[in-house]
Formats: structure tokens, sequence, C-alpha cells
């Protein structure tokens, strides 16, 4: 039964790794969503003995507070995947809204939005996020919307690339002609014709958005101190170095949960054809 | 047929030239933002801050007390002389191992590479070089510890800021060694994540040029399998590479934000981040001037390198 239904899958989505990626990845969800239940101890208490290494009762071992990391780090996932995941479907929404409109009006709008792309994409992401972060002052929202502002670009490439090519298409001139307004045609007649490899790009760009996550909490740019989040949980670890457990957990959480994804990303686009992952990989590079 | 060329060819000059304004523009524009609750157009703001420039004034850093010139000057070549290191090795190691992987596809050592190359770049920059400097300096001691020197070396004397550099001009080889052996284990760490990138890239854009017809055409006539690698499928595949190698570099600097605080490198990645927590407008200022003009210089050195690999891209 189960080998059946596998058999229907396309095949870039039979390969071993895109399954072990399926798999960890809903590990993850799983683990974020059941941590309460599966966390041995309060994220937050600070209860058991400091500084202890791993072993019974405390498996990841304790930071230095006393807190239990493996269920930090269980409660972690409740901060970075849901974060992340948000911070994708915000970029794919405003990165395609803008890039629709560039590419569906042209002139001036087109001006004007990939300018404003050029400009954000002529600067390493991390250093322009970690401004942004800066200066609108350190919290989780604030990392959300700094990397906003620097993921939506190749989103509004990719999209004002695809609605460029569909504008001159025989059915959305007839549906011009006949007189439906610009709003009408983007919903009905462009949006399905470039939502599927936009889909791939949000795919491949889950893990890139997990990572300036916690690159910038690990800077101190995101979660504030008692929140259990992977990356400021790695930035506790260099400040007790000795205790290598403290940075090396919540690392391998990033590690894995990131690999997944991608593996994730790296078979949608396969899955699609050839054509269409071209031009998705570059972006990709681009957004990278 | 120069309009498709100029086409084929991305990292337009426009690009890079907004990459100079933009420098000012974001860092300006946060910080503006933040302080007024709305955001301004900058032109009278963009006008005084070109006056100063072209005096050469960057202002003031409210964190060092010195002109941020100053302070650039010192980190700059630090954080150039990790940079270069790791570009050359992620070079290296990167259009090698894409190569292998593209030539062995589907075999074992295409998955191997495959995966490894996706753990480099899924892998976080920030907790790779904390792990590294754990093992190889803490447990190991293989490598030495934190900043660009051991602590009783003194610095070369400075002619390009670059401590290798400097040193052997000097004729000081005990420094020489000194500093490279503070700039491998970060230098690596940096190289990881790029590695990753152009393995994965290179794979993808050798593959594309096997299946083209003038390799199939070039092996048709009986040329060695040598000839037609070196000359035919890597020439053809090097165009797409250097473009992904220029943002690659990109993606350098950005780690160099993160590395640089666990390895106390004092370089622009660490200024960067001590100056934009500290709401050092000036110095964050200078600092996307200097990320602006390095972004313009890789542009440019890879908009050269096409028309030299590729005679089509050549300027008519």
């Amino acid at each position: 039964m189960n080998l059946r239904l596998l058999k229907r899958l396309p095949p870039a989505c039979r390969r071993p790794l895109t399954l072990i990626g399926s798999g960890v990845a809903l590990l993850w969800l799983l683990a974020g969503l059941a941590a309460p239940l599966l966390a041995p101890h309060d994220p937050l208490a600070q209860s058991l003995p400091r500084l202890a290494g791993p072993g019974r009762g405390h498996w990841f071992g304790t930071d230095a507070l006393g807190r239990d990391i493996l269920s930090r780090v269980l409660y972690g996932a409740r901060v970075s995947i849901p974060l992340s995941l948000t911070v994708v479907a915000l970029s794919l929404f405003v990165g395609g809204v803008l890039g629709g409109f560039a590419g569906y009006f042209g002139r001036r709008v087109d001006e004007v939005i990939m300018r404003v792309a050029d400009l954000v994409l002529a600067f390493p992401t991390v250093i322009l996020a970690l401004v942004i972060a800066a200066a609108l002052g350190a919290s989780l929202q604030n990392a959300v919307l700094a990397i906003l502002l620097v993921a939506w670009p190749p989103f509004a490439r990719v999209a004002r690339g695809l609605v460029l090519g569909l504008r001159s298409q025989e059915y959305i001139l007839s549906g011009r002609l006949l007189g439906f307004s610009a709003w009408r045609s983007l919903r009905v007649d462009v949006l399905p014709g470039v939502l599927g490899p936009l889909l791939v790009l949000t795919a491949l760009d889950i893990g890139n958005a997990t990572l300036l996550l916690s690159g910038l909490s690990f800077l101190g740019l995101g979660a504030k101190p008692p929140i259990a989040e992977w990356g400021s949980m790695v930035a506790d670890g260099t400040l007790q170095f000795d205790s290598w457990w403290i940075g090396v957990f919540p690392g391998l959480a990033i590690l894995t949960i990131v690999l997944a994804f991608n593996f994730l990303g790296d078979a949608l686009r396969d899955a699609l054809d050839p054509g269409t992952a071209k031009t998705i990989g570059t972006a990709k590079e681009h957004a990278a | 047929m120069t309009f498709v060329l100029t086409n084929l060819v991305p990292g337009d000059p426009a690009t890079a030239n907004l990459g100079e304004q933009a420098s000012s523009d974001p860092a300006a524009v946060a910080e503006y933002r933040r302080q007024h609750g709305l955001d301004q157009p900058l032109p009278i703001q963009y006008a005084r801050y070109l006056e100063d420039l072209a005096r050469g004034d960057l202002g003031q850093s409210q964190q060092s007390h010195q002109p941020v010139l100053t302070d650039l000057r010192a980190a700059v070549p630090a954080t150039m002389e990790l940079a270069a290191l790791a570009i050359l090795l992620s070079l290296l190691v990167g259009v090698a191992s894409g190569v292998v992987s593209a030539l062995h596809r589907n075999r074992l050592g295409d998955h191997v590479l495959r995966v490894l190359s996706l753990l480099f770049v899924s892998m976080p920059t920030f907790w790779l070089a904390l792990v590294a400097f754990y093992v190889f300096f803490d447990q190991l001691g293989w490598a030495a510890g934190s900043g660009r020197l051991d602590p009783g070396v003194t610095a070369p004397a400075n002619v390009t800021g670059l401590y290798t550099v400097d040193a052997v001009l000097a004729g000081q080889w005990f420094t020489f060694w000194n500093a490279v052996s503070h700039l491998i284990l970060p230098a690596l760490v940096l190289t990881a994540h790029t590695v990753g990138l152009l393995t994965r890239f290179t794979r993808s854009a050798v593959l594309e040029v096997l299946s083209q017809d003038y390799v199939r055409s070039a092996r048709a006539k009986g040329l060695p399998e040598r000839t037609v690698l070196v000359h035919y499928v890597l020439r053809g595949a090097l165009v797409p590479v250097i473009t992904v190698a220029g943002l690659a570099f990109g993606a350098l600097l950005s780690g160099t934000v993160l590395v640089e605080s666990i390895f106390a490198w004092p370089g622009l990645g660490g200024y960067a981040f001590r100056s934009a927590t500290t709401f050092d407008l000036p110095a964050v200022m200078g600092v996307g001037l200097v990320i602006g003009t390095i972004y313009l210089f890789v542009n440019l050195a890879v908009d050269v390198l096409y028309g030299v690999i590729d005679p089509r891209a050549r300027v008519q």
C-alpha cells in the first residue's frame, strides 16, 4: 500500500534524499508542535545544575543558567520554523506582487520597482539585514521585517520575468481586448502561470531564511534573552567555551532543518520541467 | 547582435553604479526612519554626504572617536586578507569538485559530493566557526587562536595592511607564518558555504555544456577527451560559474560578520556589526561605501573575465 503510494509520486520526489528531507522536516514540525509534551523540563526554568554535560536527566546538558538544552532546542522549533516560513511567505507575497506589477505595467512602474530591487541586491544580505535590524531595534518581529526587506527582490525578479513572458500571450491579450481590468487579468489569467515557479523558489529560499534569521539572533538582533531560539543559543555557547554542548546542539538543529528544507526545495525544482528549473536556479543563486 | 550580447551579460554597469548610491541610502533610510518615524527622501542628506565624500571625509566614528577613514584603513585589509584567501580556496575546491561531480553524474562520487555540498550550504556559518574553534584550537591545539597574530608578535610595517604580504616585504618570516596560521581556520570556515554554492552551480553548468551540440561535434571529430573537457566544456561552463563566483564573494562578505565575531578578527564584518548596533551612523555609511565599492570592483572583474573567456562578450 505504502509502496504503491510512493510510485505515484514524480521521480524527483521518490529519491532517498527527498524522503529523508521530508522525514526530518516532519519530525521537526512534530517536535515543535509537541514540544510541551516531549520536553523533559521547562525551557525557561533555571532548576538544574549549571553547565552540566550531557547525561541522564539532561541528555543535551544544561546551560550557564541551569536550563535544559534539550527542552530549549525542542521549544526552539516553535520559534525558528514558523518565523522562517512566515518570512518566506511574506517575501513571496511582496516580491510576487511587486514583480508582477513591474512586469505587467512596464515602463515607470517597472523602472522604479526593479531599481529598488537592484539596490537591495547590490548588498550582502546579512550586512544589509544587520543594519536594518539594528536600526529598527532588536526583536524577533524586526528581524523578520529586516529579512523580508532583503529577501523580496529575487522573487520580484522571477515574477517579473514570468509575467513579461506571459503578457504577450494571446489569451491574455484577448482578455485585455475584451476590456478586463488589470486586476482581473493579473488575478485570473496571469497568476496561475506564475505561481508554480514562484512556489519552487519559495521552497528553495526557506533554508536561507532560516539561516539568516538564526544568524541575526546569533548577533543579538533577533530573539531577546529568555526566549529559546536556536541562533541565540549558539551565541550563548560562545560565552561558555568549554561547555561545547550549549552551542553544538542548537546548531545541529539549525543544520538539520535547513538541510531538510533544501532537500525538499531541490526535489520540487527537479520535479518541474528543466527550463523552469534553470531560471529559478539562477535566481536562487542571486538570492544567496 | 550587440543587443543580444549585452543582454547575455548579467552584471551590467547600471547595477554596479547603483551599488555606490545604495551604500549610503539603505543605512541612512533605516536610521532616519527610526528617528523620525517616516521615510523622508534623502536627496538633501545625500548631497551633503557626497560633498564631504568628495573631500575624502567620511565623518567621525562615534564609538572609536576616530575618523571613519582611519578605522576602515585598519579593518578593510584584515577582511580582504581573509576574504581573498577564502574565495581562492572556494574557487579551487568548488570548481574542481563541481566538474568531478558532473563527470561522474549519478554515480557514487557525484552523490557524495552533492550531499556534501548541500550540507555545506545548509550549515550555519557562525555555528561552524564555533565548532571549528572549539575542536581545532581549544581541544586539539592545531590552529592558532583568535586575532590576526599571537599576542607577543608585533605587526609588520604597514605597506598594504595585509599582514602576510607586509611580513614578506619586510622579510619577517616568523611573522608571516604566524599570520598565516591565524588566517587558515577562519578562512576555511568562511569557505564552507561558498564551496557548497560553487560546487552545486559548477555541476549544473558543466552538465548543461556537456549536452551542447558543439561538445558532441568536438567528440565526433575525434578530439582527445582531455582537449574536449578543458577547451570546450570547461571554457563554456566558466561563464556562468564566474557570475556565481561574483555573487559568492558577496555571500562571503556576509559571512565575515558572523565569523569575525568568533575569531576576534578586527575586520570589516565586526566593524559593521559594532557600528550598526551602536547606531554609529557615519561608520555604517563608511562600511556601506566600502562594500559598495568592493561590489563594484567584483562586478567589473566579472565583466572583464567574461571578455577573456567568451569572445562573444567582448566590447566591439
